[in-house]
């Protein structure tokens, strides 16, 4: 099933460029539970990489550990080709290195409209400190105005201006995931880290979804891992695939070949291992 | 038909972001800071002044305080009076101990010294959240009130158990009426209030509650939780410390631990709950409506049954009244009564049509 | 080196009697998830209550079931109340709510009863046994051992009924999730009104106990929040863990109070378990034996 035309055309903006992220024999346990065992691969520059494989796989645990919410007990990671020593990677290391990302299970603040959600994604990129914004002196206030602008910038790309005031949590659960988008797309990443962008839309929510993805993709370069349970749309989104199946990697590769690859249709058609 | 807002368009993000960006809201804070600053100075009476208003800026600012950390940065705190006993044993300490130390600047200071110590008990929050936090939080509150009253430094080793607080003197002048102390903490009052509002809705803000709501997403977005959580602490336990300083200068007149015990914490965090947590309006409505409460009972009491009521059966009545209300208030509206008064504005807006 | 055991076997015997208090706090969290703030405060109306009934001319055994069936109402009433009412809120929610409902308890038991301090005899000695202090030197006395034996025959009981009895298991997987408790029929009212009822009778027994030594008064309820540092350094799922931790809190408390106390002025025990307690949770946030809490992303 193709949802969205396909990603053949020649002429790409950011043609695929040399490794931003590598990762090599990653192993990851909790206490007695091998969640990924030696797990090596690497992701390009301006790429939308896919991570497939049954549930369960550590498709999760694979992306927690890209962006540091996971230390593995083994291996390393890489990005632009430097190691990462000392302590490896955390989340925060994770942000200032460009790395952005969305949940499985919807990470939204709650407590926060749309607009101040997003706004909160450019935290990064705010200088003021508190003392500044408490009395509101010139930079505090410039700041303010001018991220308000990308964020609408955001919004408008997102298509979701009229919701910009609304709490999130009022908000139905294909526009939350949207938002939380926005939040990552916010923070200007250079890799966009999505959990199952599209877990629980329906075909039009996950049209736009994809296209949202693509324009990312194409207009702002950004690198994409995604981790999508949708064939249809993991064929026709991604440049390249990585398969898992009980923590190993089994397959990587454009989706073409990942597709005919033996050992990913008997993990998922669950042939007795 | 007169709260609308039609008619009133914003051309930039500046305006859009405006404290107050209706015409008729502006005014009405215009009038409301004018009749504060000059009516009712000028009409209320001393008891009204010392004993009621006076003591509701003060604690509303505590509220605010204690607002900070739990409304905005969502920790639980029971401690808030301890932190107001440092501001006000640091204000007595800085005016005892550094001659001509003005008196703003004191009690800028004593702010400061509550910020440190809020710091210190607001490490183990790194840690430990909700129910386990509340209880570090009575840790600080008993420690504190313990060490200011055992060692003999804090009250310059006065033996008569009674501290009294010095004078209010600002550039030479002496605040004594209650008029004039009325002014002085109206003016520390709006201004703190204003700074608080500026955090909340600017990037401090978010950055508290996004610690919040999801600290996993808020440190995969590059918010440091060590900076974020401590710095709520800080903040707020500046806000209780200047509340202390004034509360002990202004109105009590003394300097001593015991007024600042753990039912004044419990007082404190009835006044977020009822008020509305996490709004700012919301502690100045807590803090008059615990402040008023006893006044009114007692005038009802007179009314009904024609005679004063025993003080201790006055006290257990009150004690049940604010428990029922709190409890009804968790149930019914947990945002409080600025709630209560959003929703009252949105009829407004409406008025004189139903939707 | 013998006042260093009297001083210790003091803490202890002090330790065994908040574990009695935080025995209540456990079993309604084990129960229904709830922490409830206010057992400190049944505990001061529970025997405030006994008390006050036997001044109206009850006789202990009328006044004691009394009590009980009163505890129960209580118990029951704050469930239907307090709780129900609030039963999808957050855990800081029901705090609030459960602070609230102290100062209810607190004030009532007040107008009810008014603010005189009693005394409770329950016709057993509270001074050192004589035999005992002449052998050892140790100061115990009818009541500290009393108390020792009650407590461990509680403790007991609520462990084993909680991990082998069937109403354990519906009472442990009420507190889990109510919806799903339902659906498989364990019979929820039941279960709370089970539950309040032993709190309340634990409440009971707790201040007995406690009345006995120190006389009945509003001070109690200063005590009982002591079991709060008991519960964190125990963690709040654990029955036994009460126990342990009583007698860590108390032991330390008194053998703080005896060696740094003299040098400081005094005073150590209004907040030495609390901060003791901060720093176990630092080390254990779960507590000594609770569960481990583990966040899924």
């Amino acid at each position: 099933m193709s949802t969205v035309a396909s990603l053949s055309s020649p002429q790409r903006a950011f043609p695929i460029g040399a490794p931003i992220l590598e990762l090599n024999s990653i192993s990851l346990r909790f206490g007695g539970v091998k969640a990924l065992t030696d797990i090596s691969f690497n992701v390009l520059e301006h790429e939308v990489r896919a991570i497939i494989g049954p549930n369960g796989a550590g498709k999760s645990s694979m992306l927690n550990v890209i962006n540091g919410v996971y230390v593995p007990q083994e291996g390393s990671i890489a990005f632009r080709g430097e190691r990462l020593t000392g302590v490896g990677m955390t989340p925060t290391r994770a942000a200032h290195l460009g790395i952005a990302r969305t949940f499985q299970n919807i990470a939204l603040y709650r407590g926060m409209s749309v607009l101040d959600n997003i706004m909160a994604g450019r935290n990064l990129r705010m200088h003021a400190s508190f003392l500044e914004v408490a009395l509101q002196l010139p930079r505090a206030r410039r700041e303010e105005s001018e991220h308000r602008e990308k964020a609408e910038e955001i919004i408008e790309f997102l298509e979701i201006e009229h919701i910009r005031k609304t709490p999130v949590k009022r908000l139905p659960y294909g526009l939350q995931k949207r938002v939380e988008l926005g939040r990552a797309l916010a923070a200007e990443p250079k890799i966009l880290l999505l959990d199952e962008p599209m877990a629980g839309m329906n075909i039009e929510e996950k049209q736009d979804m994809c296209r949202f993805i693509l324009d990312v993709n194409d207009h702002y370069g950004t690198t994409v891992v995604l981790i999508e349970h949708d064939m249809g749309v993991v064929m026709d989104l991604s440049d390249r695939v990585v398969v898992l199946d009980y923590g190993k990697k089994i397959g990587d590769g454009p989706p073409d070949e990942v597709r005919a690859n033996p050992d990913v249709i008997n993990a998922y058609l669950g042939v007795a291992h | 038909m007169i709260y609308r807002e039609a008619g009133q368009f914003f051309t930039s993000y500046a305006q859009d972001r405006q404290l107050l960006p209706l015409r008729q809201d502006r005014i009405g804070m215009a009038v409301m800071l004018l009749v504060a600053a000059v009516a009712v100075p000028y009409l209320a009476s001393d008891y009204w002044l010392s004993a009621i208003l006076i003591p509701w800026l003060i604690l509303a600012l505590v509220a605010l305080g204690q607002n900070i950390l739990m409304g905005y940065a969502g920790q639980l705190s029971l401690g808030s009076a301890g932190f107001m006993a440092v501001g006000a044993f640091a204000c007595y300490n800085l005016i005892l101990r550094v001659p001509g130390i003005p008196f703003l600047g004191a009690v800028a200071l004593s702010g400061l010294c509550a910020a440190a110590v809020g710091i210190v008990f607001g490490l183990p929050s790194l840690r430990i959240r909700g129910l386990y936090l509340a209880v570090a939080t009575l840790a600080s509150q008993f420690f504190i009130v313990w060490a200011l009253d055992k060692f003999g430094w804090f009250k310059n080793y006065d033996t008569s158990g009674v501290v009294t607080a010095q004078h209010i003197v600002i550039l030479g002048h002496r605040f004594s009426a209650p008029w004039e102390k009325y002014l002085v903490i109206l003016g520390i009052v709006a201004a703190l209030t204003l700074a608080a509002k500026n955090m909340a809705r600017g990037s401090t803000g978010r950055a508290w509650m996004a610690v919040r709501d999801m600290d996993v997403a808020a440190e995969a977005m590059g918010l440091s939780l060590l900076r974020t959580k401590l710095q709520a602490f800080a903040i707020s336990s500046f806000y209780c410390g200047v509340g202390g300083a004034l509360f002990a200068f202004a109105y009590l007149q003394t300097v001593e631990p015991s007024a600042f015990n753990i039912e004044l914490s419990f007082r404190i965090l009835f006044m977020v709950i009822i008020g509305g947590i996490g709004t700012i309006l919301g502690c100045f409505l807590g803090a008059g409506f615990i402040l008023l409460m006893p006044v009114f009972l007692n005038t009802l009491f007179h009314a009904f049954l024609g005679k004063a009521i025993d003080s201790s059966v006055a006290s257990a009545l009150e004690q049940v009244i604010f428990g029922v209300l709190i409890i009804v208030f968790l149930i019914v509206e947990p945002l409080g009564l600025a709630r209560l008064w959003q929703l009252t504005k949105e009829r407004l807006r409406l008025w004189p049509f139903q939707h | 080196m013998a006042f260093f055991v009297e001083v210790l076997v003091g803490g202890l015997l002090a330790g065994v009697m908040y574990a009695l208090v935080a025995l209540g706090f456990v079993l309604i969290y084990k129960a229904s998830s709830v922490f409830n703030f206010a057992q400190g405060a049944m505990v001061f109306f529970a025997v405030l209550s006994f008390v006050g009934f036997m001044e109206l001319g009850l006789p202990f055994w009328a006044a004691l079931p009394v009590t009980v069936v009163l505890m129960v109402a209580v118990g029951m009433l704050t469930e239907r109340l307090v709780l129900r009412p609030l039963v999808n809120q957050s855990e800081d929610t029901l705090l609030m709510a459960t602070i609230g409902l102290t100062f209810v308890i607190e004030g009532v038991a007040q107008l009810a009863w008014g603010v005189d301090v009693r005394r409770l005899d329950l016709g057993i000695r509270d001074e050192p046994i004589g035999w005992l202090m002449d052998a050892t030197g140790v100061l115990i006395s009818q009541l500290d051992i009393t108390a020792g034996v009650v407590a461990g025959v509680m403790v007991a009981s609520l462990a084993l009924l909680f991990s082998r009895t069937k109403i354990g298991r519906g009472l442990r997987a009420v507190a889990d999730d109510h919806a799903a408790a339902l659906s498989i029929g364990i019979p929820l009212k039941h279960i709370w009104a089970l539950v309040w009822a032993t709190a309340g009778v634990v409440a009971l027994v707790a201040g007995m106990l406690w009345g006995a030594r120190s006389g009945v008064q509003f001070a109690l309820t200063f005590t009982a929040l002591k079991a709060l540092p008991v519960l964190i350094i125990g963690g709040f799922t654990s029955v036994p863990g009460v126990i342990v931790a009583g007698l860590i809190v108390g032991a330390a408390e008194k053998l703080a109070e005896v060696y740094i106390g003299p040098s400081v002025g005094g005073g150590i025990e209004g907040w030495l378990p609390y901060v003791l307690a901060v720093l176990f949770l630092l080390v254990r946030p779960e507590g000594l034996f609770g569960e481990k809490i583990i966040r899924r992303v």
